[in-house]
């Protein structure tokens, strides 16, 4: 268990303070430090701090950087349009993801605790996190293609749903639009216009479907039975190819619409239900008596369900967060196991000898002594979340990407892509600074408190 | 994964604290059902991977009628057109650019970080605890703020668009979290060993490189990993500063995404490539890689 000695020894080591100045003197002059800081401190100054001070000033400044604009840049971020929905998108991006993120790394750090072959679940889960965001991106690219036929996420939700309502529909079929027509559209379903009484028969002739839209193998219609029982009708698409037949009349070219459900309802409430035939026919045998209203439901008439939408702008957001818990769930696990790891066992083993539930040694005892870890594993998140860039610039197609978009990757899209405004870059790159300085405090106080 | 596995392991169980049979009948059932929450996840887990491998494997034609998930029941479809097609059309260059730019960072950055760490750790100088809080806030500074000014930089430098451009933007954001792990770790080495050195007469380079540096090997894997991948993956640095002709995989397959749909025989096997170098690296070093995050979990 690889995971669980690092993460003890990490947790023992912890960051030991460099000894202090202490008595006699035998360690190497001050002097010395120039020589083994000078390049880490060039490098630092010239490409992190610069820039840091570069970019205040340049932000006050317009697209080209000759006229000085105040807080123009800064006015406009809080005031567009666009840039607003970017700011809601990274609010929401804040609010949900680095939660989710610890709280999956949590569940899976507790199940693979009581598990054997932990450590290669906790591989599989740890593996997206080497592979690049980009690649990833395209990974989920294909996991949200729209077509059932491709993206994975559709297909399975497609047909997990198909497991619950089958029945193939007949979207835009519908009634003629006469005063002759023997059922009439009500409320996205259609209806008798009449009461039908046991003995009669029913025609529902249905029209604004294209004959060859329907499949090759449908058989023609054939007229209800006369003088059996209950109540009998045909469901059938009333449109002779090529012309001729007469309407509200089952023709000999015209075609039956199978699988169709039908409805008898009694004084509103619904009695029976069957679905048509091969050739249109239905029969109710069961109703002796009464006035009934035969209904074809609305779900008939709906379009059948082909996937959701993920890279369409509603979806988008939370189909990219769901790439990034993909991404970052294992980080969050391997921490957090190894906080597991290193919480004394004699503090579970006495709760739970007093009789603790296993949620009460969790709730009171677990998530307390961890809390440090779940701390800075959320913090870290965040500051992930902030940055997000390659994820929602790689997923979200280029038409969906102003509904996506977050402060990270606007930052880029008006500096390099194709926008040219540094003035207006400059000042999200510093709005984005600031964002994270809360975090640069919260880890420059635990690296005190640790060291004191 | 086998039925043996299928048995709870309970650390309460292993350390003999009696419990009914019936607590143990009901952690029994329970484990097993938490078996199979655990494998579905780990497939969960592991599908979007394996898709961008099959797809990357299956004819285009058949990309675009059918999901990737028919291999199972067709695998006729398999074929290696799609590597041969992306290693034609050039991608080879992106694939040599990727390395020229992420082996010198990853040298460059444990080079610098190792000295600038040893320098905290045991050399006292004045201001040190105040620098080193310098560098623990550079940990989160988001690269965005250097981006326009090292852009103005580098142009009037000439090098703009160049490899070493790249190289250094990396080098110096590497630094920050480079230092914070190699000086915690150079902390924790035993003092003695240092004053040994130093009595037998040795000056500090020498100490920094016979004791400091060979001791801190398991670190500097642990870091090395890390650089390595970040700079691997790496798609916005290269974004703006790398010019087509230096520009590495992340940054060639960026390119082919405008036409997703089109292009699917280039980008899943690109993707695909992209990423194998790293799960190599990641399941060969994967003790160091998680060391090195427990280690640096402040970044």
């Amino acid at each position: 268990m690889t995971t669980k000695t690092a993460g003890r020894r990490a947790a023992t080591r912890g960051t030991p303070r460099p000894p202090a100045a202490t008595g006699k003197r035998l360690g190497p002059s001050p002097k010395m430090a120039v020589w083994f800081l000078l390049p880490a401190v060039l490098l630092l100054g010239v490409m992190v701090i610069y820039p840091i001070v570069y970019s205040i000033f340049r932000s006050l400044f317009d697209a080209s950087g000759s006229t000085f604009v105040g807080v123009d840049n800064y006015v406009s971020i809080f005031t567009d349009s666009a840039m607003l929905t970017t700011i809601r998108n990274t609010l929401i991006w804040v609010a949900v993801a680095p939660a989710l993120v610890t709280v999956v790394g949590l569940i899976f750090a507790v199940m693979t605790e009581r598990i054997r072959w932990a450590t290669a679940f906790k591989l599989v889960v740890f593996m997206p996190m080497a592979v690049s965001l980009m690649a990833s991106g395209v990974i989920f690219r294909f996991v949200y293609e729209q077509d059932p036929d491709r993206g994975v996420a559709n297909a399975v939700i497609t047909s997990v749903r198909d497991i619950f309502s089958s029945g193939s529909g007949i979207p835009g079929a519908r009634p003629r639009e006469n005063d002759q027509a023997p059922v009439v559209a009500s409320d996205g379903a259609v209806v008798t216009r009449q009461p039908v009484s046991p003995g009669q028969t029913v025609l529902v002739p249905l029209v604004g479907l294209r004959p060859d839209m329907l499949p090759a193998s449908t058989a023609p219609a054939k007229t209800p039975g006369q003088g059996t029982a209950g109540i009998n009708g045909t469901v059938w698409l009333d449109f002779t190819p090529g012309g001729g037949g007469a309407p509200e009349k089952v023709d000999v070219d015209e075609k039956a619409l199978a699988g169709v459900t039908v409805e008898a309802l009694r004084d509103g409430t619904v009695v029976a239900t069957t679905t048509t035939a091969n050739d249109g026919t239905f029969s109710f045998p069961e109703l002796t008596s009464g006035d009934h209203v035969v209904r074809l439901p609305r779900e008939n008439f709906e379009a059948p369900f082909n996937g959701l939408s993920w890279l369409g702008p509603t979806l988008i957001t939370p189909a990219i967060i769901a790439a990034f818990i993909w991404v970052w769930a294992g980080f969050a696990m391997v921490l957090l196991s190894a906080g597991l790891a290193s919480i004394p066992r004699d503090a579970l083993e006495a709760a739970r000898m007093d009789g603790a539930t296993e949620w009460q040694v969790f709730r009171r005892i677990t998530v307390p002594l961890l809390s440090p870890v779940l701390l800075v594993v959320f913090v870290t998140m965040i500051i992930n979340t902030l940055k997000v860039f390659d994820l929602v610039f790689v997923i979200a197609p280029g038409s969906v990407q102003p509904q996506a978009n977050v402060v990270a990757l606007e930052m880029w899209r008006v500096s390099f892509g194709g926008g040219g405004d540094y003035g207006l870059g400059s000042a999200l790159a510093i709005f984005l600074l600031i964002l994270v300085l809360p975090f640069m405090m919260f880890n420059i106080r635990r690296f005190k408190r640790e060291q004191s | 994964m086998t039925t043996a596995t299928l048995e709870p392991k309970h650390a309460r169980d292993r350390e003999g604290i009696q419990r009914s049979p019936l607590a143990r009948i009901i952690d029994r059932l329970g484990g097993g059902l938490l078996q199979v929450v655990v494998i579905v996840i780990a497939l969960f887990w592991l599908m979007p991977t394996l898709g961008l491998f099959v797809v990357s494997l299956r004819e285009q034609e058949a990309n675009t009628s059918s999901g990737w998930w028919t291999l199972l029941t067709q695998p006729a479809q398999i074929t290696l057109d799609n590597y041969a097609n992306l290693l034609a059309s050039g991608f080879t260059s992106s694939f040599w650019n990727t390395i020229l730019i992420t082996v010198p960072t990853t040298l460059l950055v444990i080079g610098i970080a190792a000295m600038a760490g040893y320098a905290f750790a045991w050399i006292e100088f004045p201001g040190r605890d105040a620098l080193f809080l310098v560098v623990i806030g550079l940990l989160v500074v988001p690269i965005q703020i250097a981006l326009i000014p090292i852009a103005g930089l580098y142009g009037t430098l000439g090098i703009f668009g160049s490899i070493p451009a790249v190289v250094l933007f990396h080098v110096a954001f590497g630094l920050p979290f480079a230092i914070f792990l190699l000086r915690n770790f150079f902390a924790g080495i035993p003092r003695e060993l240092l004053e040994a050195a130093r009595m037998d007469g040795a000056g500090e380079w020498k100490i920094f490189s016979t004791v400091v540096f060979p001791l801190a090997k398991p670190a500097i894997a642990s870091l090395g990993i890390f650089q390595f991948l970040w700079v691997w993956n790496d798609l916005l640095v290269a974004l703006v500063f790398a010019d087509t002709e230096n520009q590495p995989m992340t940054k060639a397959l960026q390119s082919q995404m405008r036409q997703f749909q089109s292009n699917v025989d280039i980008l899943a096997p690109g993707a695909f490539l992209s990423l194998l170098i790293p799960l190599i690296l990641f399941f060969a070093f994967q003790r160091y890689f998680v060391q090195g995050m427990l280690a640096g979990s402040v970044k």
